[in-house]
């Protein structure tokens, strides 16, 4: 169940008036990645980051109709924040689906701790930066959480830090090659295709590599990141799940 | 277990990166393409040698990148050690591997609806220090973009896109800044350079190629027109450590093609200035074409060589030069120590002007201004050339340049003011030779064609041309091998004998090659690699 992604729950547990608008699991999973690269930046990955705005709530002030919806996306809303936006055809179809899906997915409640503590055990007794990147600082093996406040909510925060094989996002998959000569190469997956893959190492190269020249290759199941039930306390936990939520990019001047 | 993971950090780390002395001793290193014209002389040379005139007739495709957008591909590639960096129109930087063409990753940007190019949201490439790549974009922001993994690291926004400013040119590293200029000199922008901290993107520095008031220069404009004086920048400069001047040519004055607006010479437009690299002040400047009426933006890349050249005794001495064919149609030999002016040669037919004056300022023909009804200068609006990357080669002494040739433009002047964020332009040219490309194409040779010339710079004379039927937009690459690989609009890629224009092969690329091709090798294997259409094509002998 657990490594079931957003987006397939969504699926299973869909209610009936979402069903009628006639959206495919694949447009709420494309909706899921355009509002995180476009709408979570300012309501946040549960859409309650906008004072008095609660787009997980299935009910919208300014619109009922995904017409409205459309209307929304695309010009704004005059005289507020929220910016129009250049949105076409499936774009907006995905979009309104997974602003509809947000209210079918089961509430999950996170305990957030303190950041600024939470700042402290990632960088030291965690040792979360021998694996990942922030703000320039730390390592490429692991996926880079300089904005992973805004990609993810805090329950999938929380899940990763705790059962880190429960859940493998595609985009964070780790893979292994043996060459002919026996090397043996291990690391993040860019790319997969019929002859060849391209991946990153342990030391941090971008390497590619020919099938046809590779004794064996494969994807790595396990994460190679430590689950930290018992290292940390849930105290500990709370406070890196609150600092993981603080982390939003904020790159653009 | 910590001591390993510590140790093999600082490993990778002296493996990859990108220092700015591997930048400046990217000689050492001809495997590696680090910077757009390939050293920060800007010769677009290298001095890989394993395809040679003999067997050149056996290079073969080995793979080609489609591009997911329509926009015209004009980026140079950079390559760091197999990884290929480029630009994806508008501005979409994808990391490749060199070999395959397969991707490591894209990173997307969405640039803004309010940017207003002149030509196309295009792109000429990116910069490359550290592990950090820099790309200016078509809406006027700076960004820095992590080589490892695709990912932001600052976006700072350099100028107003909806005022029509863009940035179109692959900036240039100096030490720990990165310089980019503006451009939009179509629509009354106020041009300028400026230098950004390579960690924060915070700016340094910034130099007005259009002086405000109380500035050097500012009285080579009439009334309030230097704040739309255009001056524009597009193209990659030029950088000397040993005089620690940076180079870079600037665009036409606006608006374009009716110069009555503004009267005076019009500094800094179609000149090139040479700014200290550490804090952006002008050291000298040369302007090409005082009060241009005709487009003639002098946005060419400057190339640096240190060659024998006469001194006031007539005794050969060698000295730090700046070779520079301009669009306007002349080629000029500089002092790049001092700006001072050594020779100018037409390269293509002139009848804007006639000669030099003592100081090196030319002599405008009597007549040859726009008018209501037309006058046709020669070379027309696109130029002699334009941005297409020239090349030096050291081994035969030649200076390359795509050319176009016995070509005019009849320019007309209409009556114009300024709207912010409109076409600041005064008329317009008319020609045989369209802007874009056609697909079939009917003149006959007095009527323009393009051209690769090869100049001696000594002399200013042409040593041989190779031409085609149509113009060219493409750059030029020089190998070590006497190879020189180039193309035109009419899609075809080739190479030919440096020492003589021979064409020694050529292949059927489909699309016009609007970019510079440029070389590198991977594991011992040489590539050259060319954008055309809306893709990027790279070749290697066969195995
Ligand atoms: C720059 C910040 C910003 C961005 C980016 C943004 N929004 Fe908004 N959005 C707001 C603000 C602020 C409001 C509240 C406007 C108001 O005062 O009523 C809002 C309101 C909305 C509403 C109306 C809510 C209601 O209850 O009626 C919807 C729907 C919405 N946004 C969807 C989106 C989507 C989808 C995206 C991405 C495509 C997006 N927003 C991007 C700031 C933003
Ligand atoms: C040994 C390396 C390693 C260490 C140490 C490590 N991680 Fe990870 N982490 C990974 C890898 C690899 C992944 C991607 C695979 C996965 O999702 O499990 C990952 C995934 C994650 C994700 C999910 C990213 C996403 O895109 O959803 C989060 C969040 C995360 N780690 C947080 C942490 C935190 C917090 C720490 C320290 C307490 C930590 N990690 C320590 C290697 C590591």
């Amino acid at each position: 169940m657990r490594s079931l992604p957003v987006w397939a729950l969504v699926a299973l547990f869909l209610p009936p008036s979402f069903a009628q608008h006639g959206y495919t699991p694949g447009d709420v999973q494309d909706g899921e990645g355009l509002f995180i690269g476009n709408c979570a930046i300012c309501h946040g990955p549960e859409g309650d980051a906008v004072p008095g705005v609660e787009l997980a709530r299935g009910k919208f002030k300014h619109a009922s109709s995904d017409e409205e919806l459309s209307q929304i996306i695309k010009n704004g809303i005059p005289g507020t924040a929220m910016p129009p936006g250049n949105f076409r055809g499936h774009e907006l179809t995905a979009l309104i689906a997974y602003l509809r899906s947000m209210s079918a997915a089961p509430p999950e409640t996170v305990v957030l701790g303190n950041a600024a503590r939470g700042k402290a055990i990632f960088e030291g007794k965690g040792q979360c930066l021998n694996c990942h990147r922030v703000s320039a600082n730390g390592s490429y093996v692991g996926p880079e959480l300089s904005d992973i406040g805004v990609a993810r909510r805090a329950a999938q925060l929380e899940r990763s830090i705790l059962e880190p094989d429960a859940e493998i996002l595609p985009e964070n998959r780790s893979f292994r090659v043996v060459t002919q000569n026996g090397m043996e190469v291990t690391g993040r997956l860019f790319n997969l295709d019929t002859f060849t893959v391209q991946m990153m190492d342990s030391r941090e190269q971008l390497r590619s590599f020919v099938k046809k020249d590779l004794k064996e290759f494969g994807f790595v199941k396990k994460s190679p990141m430590p689950s930290y039930r018992g290292k940390l306390s849930s105290e500990e936990v709370a406070d890196v799940v609150a600092y993981l939520v603080t982390l939003r990019g904020g790159n653009r001047q | 277990m910590k001591r390993a993971i510590l140790l093999s950090l600082c490993a990778s780390s002296l493996f990859a990166q990108v220092t700015f002395e591997r930048i400046l001793g990217a000689d050492k290193e001809p495997q590696n393409w680090m910077t757009y014209s390939g050293t920060t002389f800007s010769g677009r040379y290298s001095l890989l040698s394993q395809i040679t005139p003999k067997n050149v007739k056996d290079l073969e495709l080995q793979w080609i990148y489609q591009a997911s957008s329509l926009e015209k591909f004009e980026a140079t590639s950079l390559v760091v050690d197999g990884i290929l960096y480029t630009v994806q129109p508008p501005n979409d930087i994808v990391a490749l591997d060199a070999a395959t063409g397969r991707t490591f990753w894209t990173y997307t940007y969405k640039p803004s609806p309010d940017a207003r190019p002149c030509c196309g949201h295009i792109n000429r490439g990116l910069a490359i220090l550290g592990n950090v790549l820099f790309m200016g974009t078509i809406d006027a922001h700076l960004l820095a973009v992590d080589a490892k993994n695709g990912h932001l690291l600052w976006d700072t926004p350099v100028a107003k896109a909806e005022s029509g400013y863009a940035l179109t040119h692959a900036p240039l590293v100096v030490k720990d800044k990165v310089i980019v200029g503006t451009a939009g000199g179509e629509f009354g922008i106020r041009g300028f350079l400026a230098a950004y901290d390579v960690r924060t993107g915070k700016e340094i520095w910034r130099f007005y190629t259009v002086p405000g008031p109380g500035e050097p220069g500012h009285e080579t404009w009439g009334g309030d027109s230097w704040k739309t004086g255009g001056a524009s920048v597009w193209v990659t400069g030029s950088y000397d450590p040993e005089l620690n001047l940076t180079y870079w040519g600037t665009g036409n004055p606006g608006p374009d093609w009716n110069g009555d607006p503004r009267p005076g010479d019009n500094l800094y437009s179609d000149s090139v200035v040479a700014l200290d690299a550490d804090t952006g002040k002008l050291k000298w400047y040369y302007q090409f074409s005082p009060h241009d009426e005709f487009d003639h933006d002098s946005v060419q890349v400057p190339v640096l060589a240190d060659l024998e050249w006469p001194d006031r005794t007539g005794q050969k001495k060698v000295r730090k030069l700046m070779l520079w064919a301009n669009r306007n149609g002349i080629f000029y030999v500089l002092d790049r120590a001092t700006g001072q002016f050594l020779s100018g040669k037409p390269f293509v037919e002139v009848n804007w002007m006639n000669g030099f004056d003592e100081k090196g300022r030319p002599i405008r023909a009597a007549g040859k201004i726009p008018t209501e009804d037309g006058t046709a200068i020669y070379p027309g609006s696109e130029g002699a050339t334009n941005w297409y990357s020239p090349a030096y080669s050291p081994r035969t002494g030649l200076f390359y340049v795509s050319a176009w040739a016995a070509y005019a433009s009849t320019f007309f002047r209409i009556p114009v003011t300024y709207t912010e964020g409109r076409v600041y332009a005064g008329g317009w040219p008319k020609s045989y030779v369209p802007d874009g490309r056609a697909a079939e194409n009917l003149r006959e040779e007095n009527e323009g064609f393009g051209a690769v010339r090869a100049i001696d710079p000594l002399t200013g004379q042409r040593r041989w041309e190779f031409k085609m039927n149509d113009v060219t937009d493409a750059g030029i690459l020089a190998t070590a091998s006497d190879l020189l690989f180039s193309g035109g609009r009419e899609g075809y890629f080739y190479a030919l004998d440096a020492r003589n224009g021979a064409l020694l092969w050529k292949a059927t690329l489909g699309g016009v090659i609007a970019s510079g091709p440029m070389t590198y090798s991977v594991d011992g294997r040489q590539y050259v690699s060319v954008a055309a259409g809306h893709s990027l094509f790279s070749f290697a002998l066969k195995k």
